[in-house]
């Protein structure tokens, strides 16, 4: 286990091993989503309250999910790199960054599109859309910090200071809006909070939709980790081996002989 | 002779060196009176472009008077926070700050102390001034300026994370702006919370404890943060 997460904080290793594992990733993911997405906007009952319109849940709730899941990763390797200086983590931490930022916003939307036909409007200062939106904040203060800061090695450090600050805030920015929104208006009843409420046919597409989009997520990081791996090793030689083989490879496929 | 000089300058003490330290930065404040005027003139006429926008209406304007002072406070105290590290960071004095025998948390502490002194003690006193201006009402006014004695101190070691990040950077106004006001949201939720409650007539104190947690919380940690931070951007 040890060795392999070692082996994991090279990024030479951690192409090779995205690379193998990527097939099986689209394969299971695609697997996931179709039958989810079938499933929960074909075959799921309706809800006798909002009729069809429930069915965004299966959008929504995973990118809620995702929202979280990007943050807690981000933290992790910023820890990462502040401790252990594992250059892999700050690659992972860069690509997960707008992975987060665009799963809240894709929460966001889904649940003001939601908010339409169930609340009557698009946007309420409800206490979970309000935390969610400074979440997206966070992220977005995150990825503008990286792009201000030339230097690549401050950069990723300053980045992982303001990732644990803002773990460190998450919770108390959440609970004081909680406690705000209770004092400023009803909490608002959202009838889905309540999942034990709801009928297996509605909540096992959920699970499939859930599955898949942290398929979806991991297929995102490795792909923009190895993306940035090829532009940080451009110079290493491990990189120029695998590019020129790729083009003899190709140049092979299409026929042009190179020693002619 | 550099050992023999980190050997004499530890053994001052550590008070001593924390006051030499609010010494200065007191000295500097008066010197260049700008890091206290600015924020204080920024924090008066923001506040005047309220009913100057929103109208004269004497119950809207006692409605909104809390939350126009705390955000308008909290926007000065965030716009203050160039003068922390700024001057000392182009003219070297922040380097040798990091490389002083003494613990850098304490010194930190010390000029934060200063700074909050310079830019957000004259916002303090000045806020029930402009609150009553705003036709607040009376019973909201000494809750006011509790709650900003204790939410200041906060909005000021924050926005030293945020300073800290950002102070190698040339232009970092609207990027600080980013980084810390989404930070900034509990302390001016509960800030906010102690006015209204005291106007509504219930208890606030819970509320003030709560601002005090943040305090305290802020106290221990963000020096933490705000030395990595230096560390990073000094390099």
């Amino acid at each position: 286990m040890w060795q392999w997460l070692y082996k994991l904080g090279s990024p030479k290793w951690f192409y090779t091993i995205g690379n193998r594992v990527l097939p099986w990733l689209w394969g299971v993911t695609g697997l996931l989503l179709v039958v989810g997405i079938i499933w929960g906007l074909g075959f799921s009952p309706p809800d006798y309250q909002m009729g069809d319109n429930y069915r965004i849940i299966y959008l929504h709730v995973p990118a809620a999910g995702l929202m979280k899941g990007s943050f807690y990763m981000m933290a992790l390797c910023s820890a990462a790199l502040l401790i252990w200086k594992i250059k892999m983590a700050d690659i992972v931490a860069k690509a997960v960054a707008p992975i987060g930022a665009m799963a809240t916003l894709l929460m966001l939307v889904s649940g003001s599109l939601w908010g339409i036909p169930t609340w009557g409007t698009w946007w309420i200062w409800d206490a979970r859309l309000t935390s969610s939106l400074l979440q997206f904040f966070i992220f977005v203060g995150i990825i503008a910090l990286r792009s201000a800061i030339e230097s690549r090695d401050s950069a990723a450090k300053a980045c992982a200071v303001l990732t644990l600050v803002g773990l460190v805030n998450i919770p108390i920015i959440e609970y004081s809006v909680e406690w705000w929104n209770t004092l400023h208006q009803g909490a608002s009843d959202l009838s889905l909070r309540d999942s034990s409420a709801n009928p297996p046919e509605i909540w096992i597409p959920a699970f499939f939709t859930g599955f898949g989009f942290i398929g979806l997520f991991f297929i995102g990081l490795i792909l923009r980790s190895q993306n940035e791996i090829l532009l940080r090793e451009r110079r290493s030689q491990w990189v120029k081996d695998l590019l020129l083989t790729d083009n003899a490879k190709a140049d092979t496929e299409s026929g042009i002989n190179t020693n002619a | 002779m550099n050992t023999d000089m980190n050997k004499a300058s530890s053994e001052l003490g550590l008070l001593s060196v924390m006051g030499a330290t609010v010494r200065r930065e007191m000295l500097l404040a008066f010197r260049n009176p700008g890091d206290v005027i600015n924020p204080l003139m920024f924090f008066v006429i923001a506040v005047t472009l309220f009913p100057l926008s929103v109208g004269t209406d004497e119950n809207f304007l006692s409605a909104i008077a809390p939350g126009v002072i705390w955000v308008t406070a909290l926007l000065a105290v965030m716009l203050s926070m160039d003068s922390l590290f700024r001057a000392d960071f182009e003219d070297g004095n922040l380097e040798q700050l990091l490389m002083s025998p003494q613990p850098l948390y304490f010194l930190l502490l010390a000029k934060i102390f200063s700074h909050w002194l310079v830019a957000c003690l004259p916002i303090i006193l000045l806020a029930p001034v402009l609150a009553s201006m705003l036709f607040m009402s009376p019973e909201g006014m000494l809750p006011l300026v509790l709650s900003l004695l204790l939410g200041t101190p906060v909005l000021t070691l924050l926005g030293g994370i945020g300073m800290a990040l950002t102070v190698g950077l040339s232009r970092s106004g609207l990027l600080l702006a980013v980084l810390i006001l989404p930070l900034y949201v509990p302390v001016l939720v509960f800030g906010t919370g102690v006015v209204q409650a005291a106007i509504n007539g219930t208890a606030f104190s819970g509320l003030l404890a709560l601002l005090a947690a943040l305090f305290a919380l802020a106290v221990s940690l963000s020096p933490l943060a705000i030395s990595a931070a230096l560390k990073i951007s000094i390099n």
